[in-house]
């Protein structure tokens, strides 16, 4: 292995990164209030998808915006449900992907192109150029996220609110804290970070969108975020431990030579990976105690 | 109060009790009107005719034999992945890995060609592969649930994809047709389920199905081991304290649902003409595992029900086709209508929504209200 393809597997890993690690950081801001969204793998296609629509009629930074929003929307509209609705967290995620995954195949045919958009170069986001090729400018946006959000979530008195509506909704009640609303803001600002990650990867990182674009990537992170038992900046250590198989994977598919293994088996890689870690760190994660449920005043 | 006025208020608050006992179907119609509703908004926002379309769905679903007949072919394999999830809702989890099971029947089924059987064992052997190939398919998710507390949703959405890329594998390099290098090899003559309608998909798969459904419906409602496995869905700790042993019990619906979700498979490999063979890229068995979930919840996770609602989804994706050739829609809008209708049921006050909303419409138009 060259120094080069070495450079060269580093920096597909960031890319991979960047979509777990956002889509990641907002779940966990999401769980830590109390709401488990099972609907990310959605919302990463809806918005991709949205962001491309966006950003060919207006140019990139339109579409991360369009992008971002469609995700932020989404996770409204699943914390309206989950919190004043009372609904089940688990079957509104289900509903979501189903949706998801069906009005972004009839936009394809409606719009002409079954299956399939590409990018003109001059609607992608333009990287940032160094000497052994592009980075996305996304990429310094994910690895500076995590650290944010755990400075939130850790030192400043919102963070501290946030956790309590999902530990211990009632006393939080009691004590004056209107726990479907800081829910509705958690969730939908995880939905912000999950569009954001979606429409990176349709106009920053690929530059065109598929029905297949989002690949697990929503589950993927759920799992991550179970890896990092709520602490953001786990998250991107689990983003980036991703990142390395899935560029592992790429490289050795197009290394010529290697035969010992049918590609596929490097093309499950990823997913084997993600589920021995999440077997292998569960029992020392605690994760809210009133994850998953609707809070309901006696 | 009179004796008649009271005897009156018995009898409305009769006729509104029985209308909530059956408020589970009252909620299944709400929502898929609802889906249905959603569906032609957004039929209308992009330049269709949702009435047109509309009817040319309910022509290709359910106005002939042949649409008849076709819709129970569709609906075969949905009530069986259903089942998948159905079983492990009632035992308390979310095994989202109907799809990948699924994949694993097929592909067993399809092993059938390289074996020499008598005649009359071919289907009997093909459908206890299919079970087993799903059944141990699902075993190491309910293993890491029991064991590690790994949540299986996560583990069996790693296990859709980890079969995804494994069943690309055996379709290319291992049971690949020599003859037609994209799809496997054909499921033999003798292992196929015979076709129940002439000219149409029906074949005797559907009897399958509904056995095994009739089957879940008693083992669950019936036997102490179906008991056992309610009782630990609807309240884990008191089963415990009764003595379940609620690690059986999860392991059980597991298996139950996986058989399931194998025989789904083998319902698509040896019962659907004319190829009685599994394409390269998946492409007649996709997202059947998904869909099921929806046949599932709008069944209300009940076998009977969901023979019901995968009748009503069987319909949709076959009226989809008339509905792409006379309307222009994309058959992808039955996706869409299948979010929405999910996404309604898992709101339980949807129907005091409903009722709160009914109220106040005839307000919005002037009208007084009469409730």
């Amino acid at each position: 292995m060259s120094w080069s393809s070495l450079i060269n597997i580093l920096f597909i890993a960031l890319h991979a990164m960047v979509p777990i690690t956002l889509t990641a950081v907002g779940e966990i801001v999401g769980e830590t209030a109390g709401l488990f969204n099972i609907g990310l793998e959605g919302m990463l296609l809806l918005s991709a998808f949205m962001g491309v629509i966006g950003a060919e009629h207006a140019g990139p930074i339109v579409g991360l915006l369009v992008g971002a929003g469609t995700g932020a929307l989404v996770g409204l509209v699943f914390s309206i449900i989950s919190t004043y609705w009372k609904g089940n967290q688990m079957i509104t995620g289900i509903g979501i992907n189903l949706f998801a995954a069906g009005a972004v195949a009839y936009s394809f045919v409606v719009l002409g192109r079954p299956g399939y958009r590409l990018l003109d170069a001059a609607d992608r986001l333009p990287a940032i150029r160094t000497p052994s090729g592009g980075l996305s400018p996304i990429i310094f946006v994910a690895i500076l996220v995590p650290f944010l959000v755990y400075w939130f979530l850790k030192r400043t008195r919102a963070g501290l609110i946030l956790k309590a509506a999902g530990e211990a909704p009632e006393a939080a009640d009691v004590a004056g804290i209107n726990v479907n609303r800081m829910r509705l803001l958690a969730t939908t600002f995880g939905g912000l970070l999950a569009g954001l990650a979606g429409a990176y990867m349709s106009i920053s990182w690929v530059g065109s969108v598929t029905k297949g674009l989002s690949a697990g990537r929503g589950f993927i992170s759920l799992a991550i975020v179970v890896f990092s038992g709520l602490n953001p900046i786990l998250a991107l250590v689990g983003g980036f431990i991703y990142g390395i198989f899935q560029s592992l994977a790429i490289w050795i598919k197009n290394t010529p030579g290697i035969t010992f293994l049918p590609w596929q088996v490097f093309d499950m890689l990823p997913y084997i990976v993600t589920l021995l870690v999440v077997a292998g760190v569960i029992g020392r994660v605690r994760f809210p105690k009133a994850l998953g449920t609707p809070y309901k005043r006696e | 109060m009179s004796e008649r006025e009271l005897l009156a208020q018995d009898i409305k608050g009769a006729l509104k009790r029985g209308l909530f006992g059956l408020s589970p179907i009252a909620e299944s119609l709400v929502a898929a009107a609802l889906g249905l509703i959603i569906g032609a908004i957004i039929m209308a926002l992009s330049g269709f005719d949702p009435i047109v379309a509309y009817a040319a769905l309910l022509k290709g679903g359910f106005a002939s034999t042949y649409a008849l007949a076709t819709s129970a072919a569709r609906a075969t394999p949905l009530l069986l992945t259903g089942l998948t999830f159905a079983i492990c809702v009632r035992a308390g989890m979310f095994n989202i890995g109907a799809e990948g099971q699924m994949y694993m029947g097929a592909l067993a089924a399809v092993t059938l060609s390289y074996f020499v059987l008598p005649p009359g064992l071919y289907q009997i052997v093909g459908i206890l592969f299919a079970m087993t190939a799903g059944a141990l398919w699902s075993l190491i998710p309910a293993l890491l649930r029991v064991f590690r507390g790994v949540s299986e949703v996560i583990s069996t959405i790693m296990f859709n994809w980890i079969s995804h890329f494994l069943a690309f594998y055996l379709i290319a390099k291992i049971l690949v047709d020599p003859a037609r290098s994209s799809q496997t090899v054909r499921v033999p003559v003798a292992a196929r389920f015979p076709i129940l309608i002439p000219r149409t998909d029906l074949s005797y798969a559907l009897f399958a199905a509904l056995a095994f459904a009739i089957l879940i419906y008693v083992l669950l409602w019936h036997t102490p081991t179906g008991y056992e496995i309610r009782a630990a869905g609807l309240n884990p700790r008191a089963a415990k304290y009764g003595g379940i042993k609620s690690k059986r019990t999860m392991i059980m619906s597991f298996l139950l649902g996986g058989m399931s979700a194998g025989l789904a498979g083998a319902a698509m490999a040896m019962g659907t003409p004319p190829s009685y063979a599994v394409f390269a890229g998946l492409s007649q068995i996709a997202n059947l595992g998904f869909n099921g979930m929806a046949v599932a919840m709008v069944g209300r996770n009940h076998p009977i029900g969901m023979i019901a609602s995968a009748l009503l989804f069987g319909g949709l994706a076959a009226g989809a086709r008339e509905m792409q050739i006379s309307a222009g829609v994309p058959v992808e809008m039955v996706g869409v209508v299948q979010g929405v209708i999910v996404i309604a049921l898992a709101v339980p006050e949807l129907l005091r929504i409903f009722r709160i909303f009914r109220k106040r419409w005839p307000r919005l138009f002037g009208r007084r209200a009469e409730v």
